[in-house]
């Protein structure tokens, strides 16, 4: 069959609260009361190449639930759902530039047949100025996992720590604190993806 | 007239160079302090992004693909009443059905309902600017609108967007995502649009330009536009613990 090329990007621009943001599209809280697995909160700043807030941006995450299972058809291995966890977040920022999520920490994925991916969530950056999304990802600083991690390890060491999530306890919750930084020396690093023919 | 100022263009892309526009690109001011400029690192696509959202939101009603009405007031939004209509498709141009597709868009007065817009366009009780919808089986959207106005923004002296309809699309995996923005074939605001010409070619920049369609506009009610999408990234198999046998 002929491939077609895909249709390209525009940015989301400065007036997409209103349709993307609504009461029942937005989703800070990903876990509901019952969902199994870590409570954590994820908290973070996304800043500009001058160091100042990002006000009018969009986050999105997906992420497996704690049994490491991705709910969606592609994901058919033998793991528990959790039918209250679709593991989609998205949420603005506000005049600090800061976003939020309450869910659970993800379990192990696998990457290929030998070996797994740490813990970790997958992260979408929409906003005025950027004519593409941004794709990265948030790991645990504290998940021993991470240093084997098959993903990171592709990054270059000295720019890995911006990928890590920190903890904290904040009145007795854990909080996973995660800038993203969109320019300058402590950029974060963000992915472009390829296929990898031997995961088929 | 075209743009004529010299234009700074990043070289980091996400993606195919021939589709997808670069982050920095200055003519678009937005884009200097916020385009990262470190390369990209290059990582194998994963089971974490060849699953997705998919339609996760909230369950999707007919009344949300209706834009002349879904502001619930009673009245009927004022303009030009226009169908837009077409497949969401792969890259194989194989319809993908289940798309769940996000429409956001200003008035017939080129005026956002949003905060931030200030601009002394006149607002529309009877229309909110946005919508929602799901492909079919087919792979077919279709909305009924207004056609959006034009309006002006302070990136450059006298500038102003072309009519258009923003659309994000949460597709079949994380990987296939878009947001992206359609434009009208008859514009002539399009030459001028640095937003619109930061697409890298005239074939990228034509695939967001939907045409008219006479065989979609409907007599004594809406003209037809037509435009398809394709989604980046090839369809996924099915990830299987029993498929795992060493080679």
């Amino acid at each position: 069959m002929t491939s077609r090329l895909p249709t390209g990007s525009q940015t989301v621009g400065p007036f997409f609260h209103d349709c993307l943001l609504r009461e029942d599209a937005r989703r800070n809280i990903l876990a509901p009361p019952g969902v199994a697995g870590q409570r954590i909160r994820i908290e973070g700043c996304i800043l500009d190449g001058d160091g100042a807030p990002v006000p009018d941006a969009m986050v999105e995450i997906w992420q497996a639930n704690s049994y490491g299972r991705y709910n969606h058809p592609v994901d058919s291995r033998d793991l528990p759902l959790d039918p209250q966890f679709s593991g989609f977040g998205r949420s603005a920022t506000d005049e600090e530039g800061a976003f939020w999520f309450e869910t659970i920490k993800p379990g192990p994925v696998p990457f290929d047949k030998q070996r797994n991916q740490a813990p970790h969530i997958c992260v979408a950056v929409f906003g005025r100025g950027l004519l593409n999304h941004l794709y990265t990802r948030i790991y645990f600083a504290d998940d021993p996992a991470t240093a084997d991690d098959p993903v990171l390890a592709l990054v270059p060491a000295e720019r890995r720590a911006t990928l890590l999530a920190r903890p904290t306890e904040v009145d007795g919750s854990l909080v996973y604190r995660f800038d993203i930084i969109l320019q300058g020396s402590a950029e974060t690093v963000f992915f472009d993806y390829q296929e990898l023919e031997q995961l088929r | 007239m075209e743009v004529t100022m010299a234009i700074t263009i990043g070289d980091i892309v996400r993606g195919d160079r021939a589709v997808f526009p670069p982050y920095l690109y200055d003519a678009y001011r937005s884009t200097i302090r916020r385009a990262p400029r470190r390369p990209l690192i290059e990582v194998p696509l994963t089971l974490s992004e060849l699953t997705g959202p998919g339609p996760a939101i909230s369950a999707v009603t007919p009344e949300d693909a209706d834009l002349t009405r879904n502001a619930g007031t009673g009245g009927e939004a004022i303009g030009q009443r226009i169908i837009v209509t077409g497949r969401v498709l792969d890259q194989h141009g194989a319809p993908v059905p289940n798309v769940l597709i996000e429409i956001w868009q200003a008035n017939a007065a080129g005026r956002y309902i949003h905060k931030r817009d200030q601009w002394p366009g006149p607002l529309d009780p009877n229309f909110l600017g946005i919508g929602r919808c799901l492909t079919d089986a087919q792979g077919v959207y279709r909305f009924l609108t207004i056609r959006p106005g034009a309006y002006p923004w302070k990136n450059h002296p006298n500038a102003w967007r072309p009519s258009h309809i923003h659309f994000s699309l949460l597709g079949p995996s994380w990987h296939t995502r878009l947001v992206t923005q359609m434009y009208f074939a008859d514009d002539p605001l399009l030459p001028l649009d640095p937003i619109f010409n930061a697409l890298p070619t005239e074939d990228a920049r034509r695939r967001l330009v939907a045409s008219y369609a006479h065989d979609v506009s409907e007599p004594e009610w809406a003209l037809g536009w037509r435009w398809d999408i394709v989604l980046d990234g090839a369809a996924a198999t099915p990830f299987e613990d029993q498929q795992e046998t060493q080679p």
